[in-house]
């Protein structure tokens, strides 16, 4: 009895996680396209306004939580290696430096949002800083929730439950952490750097 | 570099080296069509890293990958026409 002859081929096409994830992520995609289109074409009839205003944005906080968000999503995706690999404790190690680079964007952008509500900016202020605002919050509620999901698998991991043989929870929910950066790898550059 | 034959250690690399250019255009203040479709280039390189290598959809079924990558390419072309309407 030959156990590899069980296994299928490598080339086979397969989806990682839960189909129902997907299309869960698609819909999450689709109404960030719709913000992100929404942000561009405000700022095509306040050009002016969007250029002036998104210089008072902090670029080095906006880059550094990019790094932070893409080493996070690294981590994740290194914990799904693990468990195809059965590395226990691998898994659970990179769950959690990838929970640990959610927390520093948190922290970066709570500093970010510090500075500006304490210069009195709010969403009321002008239609900048209300897409700025609400664009950005949007996404952090992401993060928390990625965060949440991150937390969950972590403590599944501990248990032992996640391996080469049960990786579904585990690849669903890292390909919804993979979404959190990817929708911020469009935002930075749209809203802190495009002029 | 043993490193680097992992391709998600690669797709790493690559969106740090991105990531630093995207940084460096926003601190330099570069502006105008050239920047935008540079910077939008390369947030397109940056998602495809994600979408296939992140997100294990090189190997999956087609059109998960195709609706992924779509989705860059029509934020991106949003994006770009919004911009280029402002220019005019």
């Amino acid at each position: 009895m030959n156990s590899i002859a069980a296994e299928p081929p490598v080339t086979a096409r397969r989806l990682p996680g839960d189909l129902a994830i997907w299309f869960f992520i698609l819909a999450e995609m689709l109404a960030f396209a719709v913000f992100f289109a929404a942000y561009a074409f405000a700022r095509a009839s306040h050009v002016e306004e969007f250029n002036q205003y998104q210089q008072t944005l902090d670029l080095n906080a906006g880059a550094l939580n990019t790094v932070l968000l893409i080493t996070g999503s690294w981590f994740v995706a290194l914990a799904v290696q693990a468990a195809h690999r059965d590395d226990m404790p691998d898994i659970s190690r990179n769950l959690l430096l990838g929970w640990l680079c959610g927390a520093g964007f948190l922290i970066v952008k709570c500093f970010e949002y510090a500075g500006k509500f304490g210069a009195g900016i709010s969403l009321s202020t002008n239609t900048f800083y209300m897409f700025y605002i609400s664009l950005t919050f949007f996404h952090f509620m992401h993060v928390i929730l990625g965060m949440v999901i991150l937390t969950v698998l972590w403590k599944q991991s501990r248990k032992g439950i996640y391996g080469r043989h049960e990786a579904n929870g585990l690849e669903s929910g890292a390909a919804y952490w993979h979404m959190v950066d990817l929708l911020w790898i469009v935002l930075f550059p749209l809203v802190y750097v495009m002029r | 570099m043993s490193f680097l034959q992992n391709p998600i250690h690669r797709a790493w690399l690559i969106l740090m080296i991105a990531t630093a250019i995207t940084w460096y255009l926003g601190e330099v203040g570069a502006a105008g069509t050239g920047a935008i479709v540079g910077m939008l280039l390369i947030a397109f390189v940056k998602g495809r890293l994600v979408i296939l290598d992140f997100m294990e959809l090189r190997q999956a079924p087609r059109m998960w990958r195709l609706l992924l990558e779509g989705w860059m390419l029509l934020v991106g072309s949003l994006i770009l026409l919004a911009y280029w309407l402002s220019l005019r």
